[in-house]
């Protein structure tokens, strides 16, 4: 099914995030890091929304269970990058595990709202519990990692190789998982759960392993991104980063993985640059999210495939 | 003692408020299955035009007439040239509200600036009755007065009217209701200005108890789905007695343990939703 040209253009883009740090400047490199990491978070809800069909309005949260518990740890108990990698993701499963038991009760809008609802829990609880989280100040002064490399990942250029190499981590894990029989099951699950039913699969275990699954990778991109940013803020958890989680997905291509990582960077370099030239990037950004559904709904993979003479269709249903 | 009292009285003062800006979007969700993000920008530029129509005019009637008329044509514009062609996509509806709430945000940044202001209330509303040791904010009666009439307005117009029964009959079953000459179109386009009405007259009634400042379309809004998820999807008692029961919880959180205050009001939520996904009052 991945015939020499399909994996051309994914293998391009790898060369050149692997070859851009000399050739770009600064301010670039950060925004190709930011976008690597992002794409983290969006690869990890497209398992949710492209591969099970299943729209989160709360996928912040594992962001940023795993920023805070880099925020935390790192600042307040000297804890190393092991200890803290595991934390972070452990923390992000745990909290999925709780929250998948209680939001796939619901499916459709009532799984939008009550997804919604768990993501405000996580964001009251780190913008209130000031004793734990310092509230809406955040936690500053997050040290860059030390991995005891011949270069310092407090540099630029190292610490776009480790969010890239975090990236094809994720990648890999979540690619080997949405092609094994178990990814299949999820998109059986998204098609017809009685049909799934019918055929003897435990349709929920396969929904909330999926949303676990989900929540971990988040958790680790959360690690990374409070890392790189040395800082983490409720602001990470906010309604609003888990929408443009949606449309990073959205935008990219359910279901396709790499789509929703094309996504990331898309928004990423849109919302950056976009404000470099103007005030307004709210109105283009607004534009963006209505354009993407209008003109887009299957996402920039998805109508790359469609054009494509010889793909498959779009595994993703636009109306879904 | 005392401090119950007053508490209960500020929650039940802010479910006031939430009951305004949810009662549009509970009935906007039930007939339609629209999850419409721009229902706090609603909110918010209602707050704006009150502001303007204040400045200009020093009335606040005015201003709630103003406001919630102007911002209801706005919201049937949205619904005639985007909202009604994605029946059934809910990604599809969160993703065009959120860009429409993002750009309703910028263009209020740039018609009204990014300062903070406060809808200066009628003399008449202004102080507080005394009752005993108590002290009763004014404004915060008017609030739940002006909820009160707009329950009981809904209510009869819901019950009692011709209009009303073909709006309950879009709810329960459009389909249906089409098949029985009920231009569902035209009913589904009356209450989307209607929600969107009643949310920028509680913009205008906010405004002078919240205040009016860019993010409080985004702070509002997840408190108004809420309200409705809870009380159930198109029930206007659902959303009465979810907005009580969101302004108490919001409240006494707040009082009881500022730290957890914002937890023990959604995680309640989300646990009401778990085990009744459709809400209290939610039909299955």
């Amino acid at each position: 099914m991945i015939a020499g040209r399909g994996l051309l253009a994914p293998l391009l883009v790898l060369a050149v995030l692997l070859a851009a740090p000399p050739f770009v400047s600064s301010y670039v490199l950060t925004l190709l890091t930011q976008s690597v990491i992002y794409a983290i978070a969006a690869m990890s809800l497209d398992v949710l929304l492209g591969y099970l069909g299943l729209a989160s309005l709360g996928h912040a949260a594992y962001l940023g269970v795993g920023a805070y518990s880099v925020g935390i740890l790192a600042t307040r108990h000297g804890a190393g990058f092991g200890t803290i990698l595991l934390a972070g993701i452990g923390f992000a499963l745990v909290l999925a595990a709780v929250f998948g038991l209680l939001a796939l009760r619901a499916t459709g809008v009532y799984f939008l709202m009550i997804t919604l609802a768990l993501g405000m829990v996580a964001w009251g609880l780190a913008y209130r519990w000031v004793s734990l989280t310092q509230g809406d100040n955040g936690i500053s002064g997050v040290p860059r990692p030390d991995l005891s490399l011949p270069w310092s990942l407090g540099d630029a250029i190292p610490f776009y190789y480790f969010a890239l190499a975090g990236f094809l981590l994720a990648l890999g894990v979540l690619w080997v998982i949405v092609h094994s029989p178990f990814g299949k099951s999820l998109v059986g699950v998204r098609e017809s759960e009685t049909r799934m039913r019918t055929l003897g699969y435990h349709v929920w275990l396969h929904k909330y392993l999926g949303f676990v699954i989900s929540g971990g990778v988040a958790g680790f991109g959360g690690v990374l991104w409070a890392y790189y940013n040395g800082f983490v803020s409720p602001a990470d958890l906010e309604l609003s980063t888990s929408v443009e989680l949606l449309l990073m997905v959205a935008l990219g291509g359910r279901g396709t993985l790499l789509g929703p990582a094309l996504g990331a960077g898309i928004i990423v370099l849109l919302k950056n640059l976009v404000s470099v030239y103007t005030h307004r990037w709210l109105l283009i950004l607004g534009a963006a999210y209505i354009g993407t559904i209008l003109y887009a709904p299957e996402g920039v993979v998805g109508a790359m495939r469609r054009v494509s003479a010889n793909a498959e269709p779009a595994p993703a249903r636009p109306e879904a | 003692m005392d401090f119950w009292i007053t508490q209960i009285f500020n929650g039940t003062s802010y479910g006031a408020l939430l009951f305004l800006l949810a009662a549009g979007l509970t009935l906007i969700f039930g007939m339609m299955r629209i999850v419409n993000m721009t229902h706090g920008s609603y909110f918010l530029l209602g707050g704006y035009v009150g502001l303007t129509v204040i400045w200009r005019t020093g009335s606040f009637p005015l201003a709630i007439l103003v406001a919630a008329v102007a911002i209801a044509a706005l919201g049937v514009v949205q619904w005639r040239l985007f909202l009604h062609r994605l029946a059934g996509q809910e990604l599809g509806q969160v993703l065009t509200t959120v860009g429409f709430a993002l750009i309703f945000q910028d263009l209020a940044l740039i018609i009204w600036g990014g300062e903070p202001y406060t809808i200066p209330a009628p003399k008449a509303l202004t102080g507080t009755v005394s009752a005993g040791t108590l002290y009763f904010p004014v404004y915060r009666i008017f609030m739940i007065g002006v909820a009160a009439l707009v329950a009981i307005l809904l209510w009869f117009v819901l019950e009692r009217t011709r209009v009303g029964a073909m709006m309950r009959a879009t709810v329960d079953d459009a389909e249906m209701a089409s098949g029985v000459g009920i231009d569902v179109r035209r009913i589904s386009m009356g209450v989307f200005a209607l929600g969107a009405l009643l949310a920028a007259g509680a913009g205008v009634v906010g405004g002078a108890f919240v205040g009016v400042y860019p993010g409080a379309d985004f702070e509002i809004l997840p408190y108004a789905f809420v309200v409705v998820i809870v009380g159930g999807m198109g029930s206007l008692r659902g959303a009465l007695i979810g907005s009580l029961l969101v302004g108490l919880l919001d409240n006494f959180g707040k009082a009881l343990f500022p730290e957890f205050s914002y937890f023990t009001l959604f995680a309640p939520m989300a646990v009401i939703l778990a085990v009744r996904p459709t809400g209290l009052f939610g039909r299955t």
